[in-house]
This record gives structure tokens, sequence and C-alpha cells, in this order.
């Protein structure tokens, strides 16, 4: 291993502990505690879907799916009582299947027909969970067991992070990006563009997996409506807003995106209501102003320090 | 068996009104240079899709190393040793020249997810591996201290080589290679000749090369075959073709004769 990847797996490790102490300790006030625990899950629902947006290149409106796919498996098997560190996993297989039906239909349209066909996708596990009794139904799911805290959000976080990095930093992540490259080019030299787009999507939907079970076991309650087409533009603008293919301005932009609306609700009471118009508002003075996204495709660098790891954890 | 490695029979292809190849036949011998010349629109770029499976024909066969390919698509096509360039670069751009050259020895590199995620010693070897087989490929070209440039900041004749390295990274046995040397000056030119030329000496290759660039081609091939409006007109010797007066007024005009 390089000596950066040490230092910032320590720097990580070390941001987690600390983190999770000055969060428990109560110097945080409650709605701010809310605030870094939604960053977290959004942070791996916005890197996870970066990864094909920005790495493979495929545009999907489909990411909410994959997120209720993961969030009602949870739900589920905690209230089976299944171990929560289990019902993660499982709950992320059961996305990544998803992801991989996305990733096959991704190996035969292109552009906007697989926007649409992602968009019927999710609608699709939506309306299966809207009208199945085991569900819950249009009432959703209530009282899941809460066991998303800080570490285990975060910890995940810094997993997803390193895991997006690592496999972009081998022959799949060159591969995936020589994809949205040149596609036909990658054919021409043999390789299966077919097989690593459904690797791309299955990575991708097993990270927002993770963050469907992390925001169920946050929220204690699941409604199918939450995970509409606006969740899916939701973390879309986030991706976007950030640099598409930045790991690190996804995690900008992300944290800028959860906390804004949040904070600004201490001043001007019911800000939430306005969060749509206001995400429209910012996305549209960013692409004027700064169409590439915050960082553009670079990544954010503290001087010659790499982080392949969460230093970024608040 | 034949001792050809690429044979085709009978190509024809429609476009809906448009009988863009006309049995078109070709046999390549290995290590031999084949030339495809026509005026715009003759249908070469087209053959080159038909022989890479990106169309696939209406009739005909073809053959690579007495294997028949109806039922490949281009990747497959890649796997069994033919690798081919672009008309407009197809690079990588956001890539480096080095990584660009890495994806092609992707196929020969065996490790898989679960080794990148968890770096085992494997990955490390393999990507070591590639790497040094890359910079090797690019140093016998002189192209090694370009390594590290993204490849949309190369020039124009520099993108062409990497487009030419990245395809014989794959190991191939016949190159396809669509006009290489549109668009660059006579030095380039020069350069390029002498890089086909390597390859040649070097990796017993077969050339299929399509150029409008008379003087380039005539010396470099050991065939050539000339497209009018998808009909092979004439194949032969680069000196028959010269000679051959149907070719003339198809395609070189009289003048170029009178030159000569």
């Amino acid at each position: 291993m390089k000596k950066q990847n040490i230092y910032s797996f320590l720097i990580s490790i070390l941001s987690l502990i600390f983190g999770s102490f000055i969060i428990n300790s109560g110097v945080v006030s409650n709605s701010y505690k809310t605030v870094i625990l939604q960053i977290g899950i959004y942070l791996i629902a916005s890197l996870s879907l970066n990864f094909t947006l920005g790495y493979l290149g495929e545009f999907t409106l489909g990411h909410a799916g994959f997120l209720a796919a993961g969030a009602y498996t949870y739900a589920l098997l905690l209230k089976n009582g299944v171990n929560f560190l289990i019902a993660i996993i499982i709950s992320a297989v059961v996305s990544c299947l998803i992801g991989c039906i996305t990733g096959v239909l991704s190996s035969r349209l292109r552009g906007d027909y697989l926007a649409i066909a992602s968009l019927g996708i999710s609608e699709i596990i939506r309306i299966i969970i809207v009208n199945i009794e085991i569900f819950g139904g249009p009432k959703g799911l209530k009282s899941i067991p809460k066991y998303s805290n800080f570490l285990l959000i975060y910890s995940f976080v810094v997993l997803s992070f390193t895991v997006f990095k690592l496999i972009i930093n081998s022959k799949h992540g060159r591969t995936i990006i020589a994809i949205r490259e040149d596609e036909i080019a990658v054919k021409s030299l043999g390789i299966s563009t077919r097989k690593y787009k459904i690797l791309a999507f299955c990575v991708s939907a097993f990270f927002a997996g993770i963050s469907g079970a992390l925001w169920a076991g946050n929220q204690g309650i699941l409604t199918p409506g939450e995970f509409g087409f606006m969740k899916s533009v939701e973390i879309l603008v986030m991706v976007i807003l950030g640099g598409i293919g930045s790991m690190t301005g996804s995690v900008i932009s992300t944290s800028l995106l959860v906390a804004f609306p949040v904070i600004f609700q201490i001043f001007i009471p019911n800000m939430n209501k306005y969060r749509m118009v206001i995400y429209a508002l910012i996305l549209i003075l960013v692409m004027i102003f700064r169409p590439s996204g915050i960082m553009g495709k670079k990544e954010f660098r503290f001087n010659k320090l790499k982080n392949p790891g969460g230093s970024e954890n608040e | 068996m034949s001792n050809y490695v690429l044979e085709c029979y009978n190509l024809n292809l429609l476009f809906k009104n448009h009988h863009a190849v006309k049995d078109f036949n070709l046999q390549v011998e290995k290590g031999k240079t084949y030339g495809l010349i026509g005026p715009n629109g003759a249908g070469k770029t087209t053959v080159l899709n038909l022989l890479t499976r990106v169309y696939k024909q209406n009739l005909g066969d073809i053959f690579i190393n007495g294997k028949n390919t109806r039922k490949w698509d281009s990747t497959q096509i890649n796997r069994h040793g033919i690798a081919r360039t672009f008309q407009n670069i197809r690079l990588f751009k956001e890539m480096t020249v080095l990584e660009n050259t890495m994806v092609g020895f992707h196929n020969n590199q065996k490790y898989s997810l679960f080794d990148s995620i968890f770096r085992t010693p494997k990955y490390f070897s393999e990507e070591k591996k590639i790497k040094n087989k890359s910079l090797e490929l690019l140093s016998i070209f002189g192209m090694e201290n370009k390594a590290d440039c993204l490849s949309k900041n190369l020039s124009y004749g520099a993108q062409r080589m990497v487009e030419i390295l990245r395809a014989l990274a794959t190991d191939p046995s016949i190159l396809l290679l669509d006009e290489p040397a549109a668009g660059m000056n006579s030095s380039e030119t020069m350069n390029l000749f002498e890089v086909i030329n390597k390859i040649k000496n070097k990796f017993e290759i077969s050339f299929i090369i399509i150029e409008h660039n008379m003087n380039f081609i005539m010396k470099i091939c050991d065939y050539i075959y000339v497209l009018n409006r998808g009909e092979t007109i004439a194949k032969g010797k680069p000196e028959e073709i010269q000679k051959n007066k149907e070719v003339e007024t198809a395609y070189l005009g009289g003048q170029y004769a009178e030159n000569k």
C-alpha cells in the first residue's frame, strides 16, 4: 500500500471516531445532528449515482428506485428480527439485482431512452410498494428500529468512497471511463461493453441500496411517496452541481444542498416547502456560470494528499 | 484449410435502396498490405465496417482464419485478431496516452473485480505487467515521453499514432486503418509510413489501409483494390493499378496520369 493511502485511511478512521464522539457528546443540537446524518445518507446515494452518470456516462432517472428497494428490504428484514448489519447487506444485494436489470437495459438503450426506461423501473418499484400489502401500501411502514447512527452511516460513506475510488483506479474503472469516452472504440478493442455496463450499474445500485437502508434506519418511517421521481432528481442535481465525474465534487455539493435548506430554516420558517425551488434555482445558476459543476471533472485534494477515504467527513 | 488470414466472398450490403457494397471479394495473406482506394462514397469504410461487424452484410461470408464470422459481434472479431482504427479519431480523450494503450491490453489482463477492490497481489502484478507492456509499446514508436499527456491534448498526427498503438495492443493479426494519413502534413505522413513498416517488420501482421494519399498508398501496399459505387472496379499490384485506364477515369482523373 502506498504511504498516502495509509494516511488517508488513518485520517478517515480518526475523523469517524472523533465525529462520532462529538455527535454523541451532545454538543451538537438535534436539528444539526439530523442534517449531518442526512448528508451522510445522501452522500452514498450521490456517490453511487456519480459512478454511473459521471464515470460510465449513462444518464438515468431512476436512482430513487434503488434507494426504495434498499430501504424497504431493510425495513422488512428488521421487522422480522434480522441483525441490522446483515439486513443492510441483503438490501444492498436486492438493490444490486435491480441495478443489474438497469445495466442490461443500458446495453440495449442509449441516451434519453435509457433515462426513460430507468425512470420506468423506479416507478414500477414504487407502484409495487404501494400496491402490495406486505410493504404497508400507501401508508408505508412505521416503527422501523433506528440503528443508523453517525458511526454506521459515515463508515459506509468512507467505504463507498473508497470502493468507488479503488474500482476507478483499476482495469474495471479504466474500461468504464473508456466506455464513457467512446463506446464503439471500446468494442473495437474486443472488450464487452455490456459486461462492464452491467457491472457499473450493479456496484452503483449496491451502494444506493445501502443508502436506502440507512435512510430507513434513520427515519424510522417509510412511505412510498418519498421515493418518487423528485428523489431521483434531487440526487441527480447533487451530482450535476458537484461536477459529473468528480467524487469530491459530489461530496461538496451534497453537503451544501442538504445542509442549505435546514440551515436557512432557522432564519426563514417553512423553508422546506421550497426546497425543490431552491434546488432548481441553484442548478440554473450553476449551469449558467459554471456549466461543468463546482469541480468539473477534477478531484479536490489536500495539497499532495490523495484522499480515497472520507477526509471530508464534516 | 486455406492459408488466408481473412477471406470474404461476395459481400453485399444494402442501405434501403442504396447498394453500398456489391460482390466484394478479398483474400488477405499473412504479413501483406492491402489498400482500398476509391472516390468518396465508394464504400471503402463500409467494407471495413462489414469486416468488423459494425454492419451486418445482407449476402456473403467473411472468414477469419477459416472461421465464419456470421454470428459474431465486433467484440469477438477483435478477439479473433482484427483490430481497427477509425476515420474520425476515436480516442478516449479524457484519458492519458498510457491509459489508452492499457485499455487495449485489457483482454489479456486477467483479474476480477474482487482483486481490484481488495487490491490483491494479483492486481498489482497484473497492473504492473500491463503498464510495462504499454510503455514498451509506446517506446518502440517513440511516444514514451507523451505517456502521461491527456490524449485530447496531442497533435493530430500523434493522436492517429496512439489510435494505431491502441489497436496494436490487442495483439491483432490484421490491422485495419481507415485513412491514417488524412489531415497529416508530409513529415507526419513519412513518419506514419515508417511506423507501419516498423509494425510490419516487428509483428508480422497484415494491413488493410484506406487512404486518399496516392503516393503513400502506392508505396506501402502489396495489393490495391479500387472501389467505385460499391463495386470493385480493379484490383492488383500498385503498378498495375496506376496503369489501369478505368481507375484513372473513375478516380485518379486524367491529370494524375499526365503528371506521371
